[in-house]
């Protein structure tokens, strides 16, 4: 299934303080959450993102605390997908766990622009800029993080593994 | 092997292990807070599990937002406690009973070397201090480690950082890390594992071991360790009985990168508004003033901690309009320091004493900072809004700096005073 959205573009080490600040950690509901996304760092991200839209990042993207709230919210803000050039370990492990896809790529973390239109192709690992008329690869996802976003995390895996 | 690899090889039950490879390993504890359990605590029953696989090796800790500061925190917190009556849990904390989760863990015999632990909250590397692999993963991890007492990991490549030479005086291992933070940057150990040795190292208390490995994140990295010694020996033999395995690196052992630093060319350390990386020494941060000190947390909340700041504000004055506040990671460690007059110093001198808590460390509560505002901290994050509001600053130093600025309103070294 493509995804389609407008992306929000962010630089370095966005950090998960940045994402959700720790004040807003005394709830758990996502859409609480998603109300306070990326606040901190930008106030007007929550009033323009739509469901299916595509955060786009440089470096380390989601360093720091290892809060699965960060994840939560973005993907309750409508965030599809978080494509980076890299991202902090935590954050990685977490996005697939809750099922938000995320992307590693240089060339689209480089080329797409703040308010670009994309479309993202998981499965064969293509980056569509439609604003500019390119293309961006990146290597499939594979392994447990494919599994994982096949069965919708990793709460239906364990759920598996408990119940056989 | 390098000792991450082999303490990883032997809890997946394998001869060998390799940098890149997908492993699954039991674990001997799993950890989280009142931030990262209520999220867990759902998730564990929505996973369809009814028990945890051991209730001796899960452990919940009250502590980011404890005493509650407000209604939520209060029934997350209730939430955390709950469920550890309802599961039999031997090890839940609060404030009373505990404090700081990576001040407890250790100090309660909970973490030996050559365990492998995950918790969620991103400062579980603290643990690698004592030759443990410990690292931080998200709620669901943590529900499904309740549930399973296993975990999957990629196994890390590893850094070697060997320090040599001298320390010079009021330089801690606060400052060694704040220095590797700065030489290699905030992912310059990305997915890696952060292999503190050298005769410097080796010559540490735990307190200093345990602040170095605390901010192991701090450098994106999986864990940090250091190989156990005497010393790290003496610390857990002292708190368990429980039977535990050492484990060392080759010589052999094979790093994606080996740091050699002389120890004597390392000064205090500031870490700049917003990234840890952002280092300087004493020498040169310039004229800063501040409006708060925070002494406390899990990088630098010991007892230890606290004696170096104490020696430095007895018989001195906190400057005026300045906040000191002063934190004892533990319920333990407050009542030694009483008993030590440490508390008795920090009143006289004009600071705030608090019960154990994050609080200001996470922009929680107990020292939150307005617009404007800069604190000088000896907490380990200094993003953009991490203690309080978005446009105020945090600049990361050792007790020592923050005690010293304390005195004199504006960020400097004991040497200044
Ligand atoms: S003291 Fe700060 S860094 Fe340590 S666990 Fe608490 S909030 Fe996290």
């Amino acid at each position: 299934m493509p995804i389609h959205g407008k992306a929000h573009k962010y630089g370095d080490h966005i950090d998960t303080d940045a994402i959700i600040p720790a004040r807003y950690l005394n709830m758990t509901d996502p859409d609480e959450l998603a109300g306070h996304c990326m606040e901190d760092i930008d106030s007007g991200f929550v009033s323009k993102v739509r469901r299916g839209d595509v955060m786009v990042a440089g470096k380390n993207f989601g360093c720091g605390s290892s809060r699965e709230h960060a994840p939560i919210a973005l993907k309750a803000a409508g965030i599809a997908v978080v494509i980076a050039e890299t991202f902090a370990r935590i954050f990685y492990r977490n996005g697939f766990n809750i099922g938000l896809p995320l992307i590693e790529s240089a060339g689209a973390a480089q080329g797409i622009d703040d308010g670009d239109e994309v479309e993202i192709d998981l499965e064969s690992g293509v980056v569509r800029n439609v604003t500019k008329g390119e293309e961006y690869q990146f290597a499939p996802i594979t392994g447990i993080a494919a599994e994982l976003l096949e069965i919708g995390g990793l709460r239906e895996r364990v759920k598996r593994q408990l119940a056989s | 092997m390098t000792i991450t690899e082999k303490i990883l090889a032997q809890a997946a039950r394998r001869d060998e292990v390799r940098p890149g490879e997908f492993v699954t390993c039991r674990l001997d504890l799993v950890m989280a807070n009142d931030i990262t359990a209520p999220i867990a605590i759902e998730e564990f029953a929505k996973m369809g599990a009814a028990r945890v696989f051991d209730v001796e090796k899960v452990v919940l800790v009250a502590d980011h937002f404890t005493p509650n500061k407000d209604i939520k925190s209060a029934t997350q917190a209730k939430l955390l406690r709950d469920f550890a009556r309802e599961q039999g849990l031997t090890h839940f904390y609060e404030a009373q009973t505990g404090g700081i989760e990576h001040i407890i863990l250790p100090d309660k015999g909970l973490v030996l070397p050559g365990e492998v632990v995950i918790g969620a909250d991103s400062h579980t590397c603290t643990y690698g201090a004592l030759g443990a692999f410990a690292t931080g993963v998200g709620s669901t991890d943590f529900a499904a480690g309740m549930a399973l007492g296993e975990c999957w990991f990629r196994v890390p490549a590893s850094l070697k950082f060997i320090f040599t030479g001298q320390l010079s005086k009021w330089v801690c291992g606060k400052d060694l890390i704040l220095y590797t933070i700065g030489q290699i940057g905030v992912d310059g150990a990305r997915y890696m594992a952060m292999e503190f040795a050298g005769p410097v190292i080796e010559n540490l208390p735990m307190a200093d071991r345990f602040t170095i490995c605390n901010m192991a994140i701090e450098a994106g990295a999986k864990n940090g360790i250091i190989a156990p010694d005497d010393i790290t020996l003496d610390w857990v033999n002292s708190r368990t009985t429980r039977d535990f395995e050492v484990f060392n690196s080759d010589r052999d052992a094979e790093y994606a990168e080996v740091y050699e630093w002389d120890a004597a060319d390392i000064e205090p350390q500031v870490a700049f508004p917003h990234l840890p990386e952002n280092t300087r020494g004493i020498s040169e941060v310039g004229e800063i003033t501040i409006d708060q000190a925070v002494i406390g947390a899990c990088t630098n909340g010991r007892l230890e901690d606290l004696r170096i700041a104490a020696a430095i504000l007895r018989g001195r004055q906190v400057a005026k309009g300045v906040r000191c506040i002063v934190i004892p990671g533990s319920q333990e460690i407050h009542l030694a320091a009483t008993r030590e007059g440490l508390v008795e110093t920090f009143l006289a001198a004009g600071c705030l004493v608090s019960t154990p808590t994050c609080g200001p460390c996470l922009g929680g509560h107990m020292g939150v900072l307005a617009a404007g505002e800069r604190a000088i901290a000896t907490t380990n994050r200094n993003f953009v809004g991490r203690m309080g509001h978005s446009e105020s600053q945090v600049y990361l130093a050792s007790p020592a700096v923050a005690a010293a600025s304390a005195v004199t309103g504006r960020i400097c070294g004991p040497e200044d005073l």
